[in-house]
């Protein structure tokens, strides 16, 4: 049996993998740049500033999916100490943050045109700016320690805080009255963005999913580095 | 099966996190007032005093065939379909700001049925279609 847990053995999968990703990532994001900013047509009301969805709507699910994955992925750290789920949740939070700015910062810039102003503080922006931070506490709470299992328990202990936070966002806009619009894609009832919008907005999700997991396999792949330089051939 | 560290902290984690989740629903429910954005036309009716002093949103459709323009200044009807609330207001609106869509005024209330406002954002809904298809929804 393959020993998974020999850094050695993984760090060839990643490089392999990594190579793969990238190139179907490149692949994946032409072809929906090309859908999203030429092929698609324009918003009946909206008219091209839609097109910033198609980078706003993805950058929020995925900095929403990783958040989701980090907190049960620290459920793990935190109860049974699995080391390989700490950095995991360590490799992970990067391109979560990136993600989530993208997305206030998107938000704001189609806010301007449609709303007419930059920022609201209606409870689905600010629920998202808390996101942002709370992956901010995870990071720093890296950084500011140098003793690993105490950063190992307080960014676990942050991650599961802030799970709290993930269904506040999603359900925002149906709980209380926000400027903030419904969501348009919805997993029981019919989704109400027209199916020559949908496509690139699907493809731009996917490309960001490859973007994150691309990022994701290099911060791994230099934490496992860093094991094998101390000289343990386990985790 | 597990140790008693690990048990210990499954259940420590537990208890933090059902006392963080009833305490944020406490504090969402006794901030309710601010944490919805804008408040209805009923709302407004239902409200017991007005506070003219304190600023104040109200959201809802702007009715058809309701605004009015003069050199000065726009009128227009925001409506729940249920109450409605006059609103004045002089500036520039949004773009998306039109009769039959959402809004949010902001200003201060005169009465339970005149809004002086000094903002108006248009609110966009969740349907996102190309202009031909809207059309042919018209002419349905």
């Amino acid at each position: 049996m393959i020993n998974y847990f020999n850094p050695n053995n993984t760090l060839k999968i990643i490089n392999k993998v990594q190579k793969f990703v990238f190139a179907l990532f490149i692949i994946v994001l032409l072809l929906g740049l090309v859908e999203a900013l030429v092929l698609s047509p324009e918003d009946y009301k909206q008219s091209d500033s839609v097109r910033i969805m198609y980078v706003h709507v993805p950058s929020a699910w995925i900095s929403l999916g990783i958040f989701s994955v980090i907190s049960i992925l620290s459920f793990g750290v935190f109860i049974f100490k699995n080391k390989n789920f700490s950095l995991i949740t360590k490799s992970l939070a990067p391109s979560g943050f990136v993600f989530s700015i993208i997305a206030l910062v998107t938000g704001s810039i189609w806010g301007k045109p449609t709303w007419g102003t930059w920022w609201a503080w209606d409870a689905r922006i600010t629920s998202m700016l808390l996101l942002s931070i709370f992956y901010l506490l995870f990071i720093t709470s890296w950084k500011i320690t140098t003793d690993t299992s105490k950063a190992e328990k307080i960014s676990s202990i942050i991650a599961i805080i802030g799970l709290i936070n993930i269904p506040v966002i999603k359900f925002s806009v149906e709980w209380w009255n926000t400027l903030h619009q419904p969501a348009s894609v919805k997993i029981l009832e019919e989704t109400t963005i027209h199916s020559s919008m949908l496509t690139p907005l699907a493809i731009m999700t996917a490309a960001f999913a490859l973007f994150s997991l691309l990022i994701f396999l290099m911060k791994y792949n230099t934490e496992l580095l860093k094991i094998k330089n101390k000289g343990l051939n386990r985790l | 099966m597990y140790g008693k560290k690990v048990k210990f902290r499954a259940f420590f984690i537990f208890l933090i996190l059902i006392s963080l989740v009833l305490t944020i629903f406490l504090v969402v429910k006794s901030l309710e007032e601010n944490v919805v954005y804008f408040k209805s036309p009923t709302d407004i009716k239902n409200l017991n005093e007005i506070k003219n002093a304190q600023k104040i949103r109200v959201g809802g459709m702007v009715k058809k065939n309701s605004i009015k323009i003069n050199d000065k200044e726009i009128f227009f009807v925001i409506t729940d379909f249920k109450n409605e609330l006059l609103v004045n207001f002089n500036g520039s609106v949004p773009n998306l700001f039109e009769e039959g869509k959402g809004v949010v005024a902001e200003g201060f209330l005169k009465d339970k049925s005149f809004l002086n406002a000094d903002k108006i954002l248009a609110k966009h809904d969740e349907n996102y279609m190309p202009p031909e298809v809207s059309e042919a929804m018209k002419n349905n």
